[in-house]
């Protein structure tokens, strides 16, 4: 039951994703060009996909598990610290030199050509390379 | 004036904040798509193995088969490997770092208005948009 329905959802985000025209790159670096000619398009994707979630977190507040019985995850601590806004600059530049972040680079991965397969070949490697990188972090401070 | 791709940008926005509040209420899981391929990719999620691998199945699968039957949309990705390569890398790597990207901290994170969602957004938005303005604008690269 819980691989059928993160079946279904994953497949409607990536149906979503192919529907809204993000995993067309000039879309998304067109939202990010502010000095050239801007693409308002990510502001509606955005903020449809935000709609259905408001309700659903306040659905979700008034329970305390999902219908499979997970409970639903506790908000996080309102904490700032250099990993997430490091992590977040980092992100920001590899999303606007290619135009592509992690849902588009797997939705697209069937029609976006050799450059899409690299793609998401070093977005994994660059994964791997943070969790290598962190682990040594770690071993050095204790 | 009202564009066409302003309609399909809302209309696969909300399909993709229905995906999440699909993921959410009946699977208790937070739809951020780096957290859920990092998982696999780094190991730390092999306790859901078979839930991430069936969202990501999904994920690439429905639109691929949308792309078979309806034609599939242009990436219009660069040719450039070596930034496609970086864009990756830093992608990869970055949301990772931060725990998450657009679907996570953008579609997840600001409409339960958490703090560290609302803040990694505009971070990476400022990132994006400041890349487009060097890296188009003033080296000419992209």
């Amino acid at each position: 039951m819980r691989a059928l329905f993160a079946f279904l959802a994953g497949g409607l985000f990536g149906a979503g994703l192919l529907v809204s025209g993000m995993t067309d790159t000039t879309k998304v670096q067109g939202w990010l060009d502010i000095f050239g000619a801007w693409d308002p398009t990510l502001a509606f994707v955005l903020g449809g996909a935000i709609l259905p979630m408001l309700v659903a977190w306040r659905v979700a507040t008034s329970r305390t598990a999902a219908v499979l019985g997970t409970p639903i995850p506790p908000k996080p601590e309102p904490l700032l610290d250099r990993r997430l806004i490091g992590g977040s600059v980092l992100f920001g530049l590899g999303w606007a030199l290619a135009g592509l972040c992690p849902g588009p680079a797997m939705a697209s991965l069937s029609y976006g050509g050799m450059q899409g397969l690299i793609f998401f070949c070093a977005m994994v490697a660059g994964m791997l390379i943070w969790h290598l990188a962190q682990r040594q972090l770690l071993a050095k401070a204790t | 004036m009202i564009e066409m791709s302003w309609i399909y940008g809302l209309l696969g926005g909300l399909m993709i904040g229905g995906a999440a509040a699909l993921f959410l209420l009946v699977n208790g899981r937070i739809m951020g798509a780096s957290g859920i391929l990092g998982g696999v990719v780094d190991g730390t999620g092999f306790s859901t193995l078979a839930e991430r691998l069936a969202f990501l199945a999904g994920l690439v699968g429905v639109p691929a088969l949308i792309s078979m039957t309806a034609g599939a949309p242009a990436t219009h990705l660069t040719d450039n490997l070596i930034l496609v390569i970086l864009a990756g890398l830093a992608v990869g790597a970055g949301t990772r770092m931060a725990n998450g990207c657009t679907s996570g901290h953008g579609v997840c994170g600001i409409s339960r208005f958490s703090l560290r969602g609302i803040v990694a957004t505009l971070i990476y938005l400022a990132a994006g948009m400041a890349t487009m303005a060097i890296a188009r604008h003033l080296l000419g690269l992209i």
